[in-house]
């Protein structure tokens, strides 16, 4: 195992952020306090409790997985893509590190921030509501778990993507409009049944749906099957991974 | 030197096919020993770059094997490319680390513990410790090539491949890189340069191998090389000049230059014959005397173009040519 190795794409990772400090902090803590007082405040005084919780709380779960999965894409996807783009790359490729050093470092990095910035925004959540977390733990499980799958998505895209259209074109036109018809910021309950099984294809469902369970045990899905799903999609992410560097796919030809 | 020890470097029968069917490196077999300056010299396209990537574990090889300090490089990549350096062709480099980072990242990431010494110690022989905290995008393209040396050298290193160092460098700063590839010979580590710059083999290396559509045409000692291959003139300054040359030497590949007072010969210096006998005892029956002579030997340029022209021209028919 080359521990210095895995230490040197992580810390370099983490450092690209530092530098960006000021956006990857303060630019999420703005954003969340307008979605309270857009949502929260203004539109949410009017709407009643969804499932015994009121509006405002209830959103919270949907907006931190909207944030945790864009981020993690766009940390994983850009953290590989970038080397590839600059040329850089060809010293990982040189490097004593195994594929599974190389994942660690990069997914590991790319996790390690988008899980930094949903603490973020439960943090600022919490100025504006007050927060209720029933399971602590599976909360942490579901967060931890998102963020690795989806850093191993963006990891993915990043190694397929040989322009940056690519690169945007799956976060911006997959992602949002899975997170936004997920459930994120309503309960599919809501819905016509015909649009309540349509959503049950979406994958963030489950994620959004298990997360809000962690936190106010109302779901929209069972949440060993939220739990199965992220595992399962886990799986097939690394799967992928393995794949790519067993074929040298878009890396070494 | 090489058939004493292990080679640092072994390559038997390398085939390199790109995806489609570019056949870039054909059956490419190569030793080096341990210390060696081996410069690889081919046009643009002939497969340098290639061959390096490939022995780095950048690209795949399609058949054939390599084999580092006899480490394979499939099976025992981390022990082989913790062995070897590369500087690539392209100043490819971060622009927003400084240079002691961008140094020290290179270091962990081939498996080494930090050492500040160590770094210390690159940076100041490439002179650019006053550089290191300086933002790569802040330097020259000459000081980014040093980064790149210094990134190479940062995890001491026994093979150093340095792809094209100079190519598009100015005179002074080509003659600086090869200062630093003496002085890193001198501290024991085995350099592969690739080049098409003649002069940078002919002024630095120790053996010389010809890459060209991705064969190695040759690959010789540099001394042996010019021996074996170069062409030699002898150059006889004429007491009187000379109209034409006597039809009795028509034997000999002879020029006649400075308003006939000049008469030179060329020949191959791997021929036995014992033509320069000959060809006196020839200028004597013919009544012509000189006063002076000279020999000069034909530079590695000429071998190159010879070998990689395939045509076995003479380089003084090229200078006929309109
Ligand atoms: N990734 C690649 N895919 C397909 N062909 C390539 C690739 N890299 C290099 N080549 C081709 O292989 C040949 C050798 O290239 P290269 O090794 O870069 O030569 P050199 O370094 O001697 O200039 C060239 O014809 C080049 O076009
Ligand atoms: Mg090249």
């Amino acid at each position: 195992m080359n521990f210095y190795g895995v230490l040197a794409i992580y810390r370099f990772e983490m450092s690209r952020t530092r530098r960006t400090l000021i956006q990857s902090i303060v630019a999420p803590v703005i954003t969340t306090s307008l979605y309270f007082i857009v949502f929260g405040a203004a539109i949410g005084s009017r709407i009643q409790e969804v499932g015994g919780v009121s509006y405002g709380a209830f959103i919270v779960p949907g907006l931190i997985m909207l944030n945790l999965l864009t981020n993690s894409i766009s940390n994983g996807s850009f953290g590989i893509y970038f080397p590839k783009f600059v040329g850089t790359v060809y010293e990982i490729l040189s490097a004593p590190v195994s594929t599974f050093e190389i994942v660690l470092g990069y997914v590991g990095a790319a996790a390690s921030k988008a899980l930094l910035l949903g603490f973020i925004i439960l943090l600022t959540a919490s100025l504006f509501i007050e927060l209720q977390i029933a399971h602590p733990l599976i909360m942490l499980a579901f967060l931890i778990l998102t963020a690795i799958s989806f850093s191993l998505l963006g990891f993915i895209l990043g190694i397929w993507a040989d322009n940056f259209e690519k690169l945007s074109v799956v976060p911006t036109l997959v992602i949002t409009p899975l997170v936004f018809l997920g459930g994120s910021f309503y309960s599919t309950d809501m819905l016509p049944s015909f649009w309540q099984t349509v959503s049950l294809f979406n994958p963030v469902l489950y994620l959004v749906s298990g997360l809000r369970w962690s936190f106010y045990e109302i779901s929209d899905v069972n949440v060993w099957a939220s739990l199965g799903s992220v595992l399962l999609f886990l799986l097939i992410c690394f799967s992928i991974v393995v794949w790519i560097f067993k074929t040298g796919y878009k890396l070494r030809s | 030197m090489n058939d004493v020890v292990e080679p640092i470097l072994k390559i038997s029968n390398l085939c390199k096919i790109y995806s489609g069917d570019f056949n870039a490196l054909k059956n490419v077999s190569l030793e080096i020993g341990k210390g060696e300056i081996v410069a690889l010299l081919g046009p643009n396209g002939a497969g340098k770059t290639t061959l390096i990537s490939t022995i780095c574990g950048i690209v795949r090889p399609t058949s054939g094997k390599i084999t580092v300090a006899g480490f394979d490089i499939v099976n025992d990549y981390r022990k082989t490319r913790s062995l070897i350096g590369l500087v690539p062709q392209e100043l490819t480099t971060d622009s927003f680390e400084t240079v002691f980072n961008t140094v020290s990242f290179s270091r962990g990431l081939f498996g080494r513990p930090p050492s500040p010494a160590h770094i210390e110690r690159v940076l100041t022989s490439l002179s650019l410790w006053e550089k290191r905290d300086s933002k790569i995008i802040t330097l020259s393209g000459g000081m980014k090539r040093r980064v790149l040396i210094a990134k190479a050298l940062s995890h001491e290193p026994s093979v150093l491949f340095l792809d094209e160092p100079t190519a598009g460098v100015d005179v002074s700063l080509r003659k600086d890189m090869w200062q630093i590839v003496r002085e890193l010979r001198e501290s024991g580590v085995t350099i592969i340069l690739t080049t098409h710059y003649i002069e940078e083999a002919e002024e630095i290396a120790d053996r010389v191998g010809v890459i060209n559509h991705g064969e190695i045409v040759l690959i010789e000692d540099k001394q042996t090389l010019m021996r074996k291959l170069g062409q030699k003139q002898l150059m006889m300054d004429l007491i009187e000049p000379l109209r034409e040359i006597p039809a009795s030497l028509n034997d000999f590949a002879l020029d006649l230059t400075m308003s006939g007072l000049r008469l030179t010969y060329t020949f191959d210096t791997h021929e036995q014959r014992a033509d320069i006998t000959a060809l006196l005892d020839g200028l004597k029956s013919a009544g012509i005397a000189f006063r002076d002579l000279q020999t000069s030997q034909s530079s590695l340029e000429e071998i190159f173009v010879n070998l990689v022209e395939g045509s076995g021209r003479r380089p003084f028919e090229r200078e006929v040519e309109p």
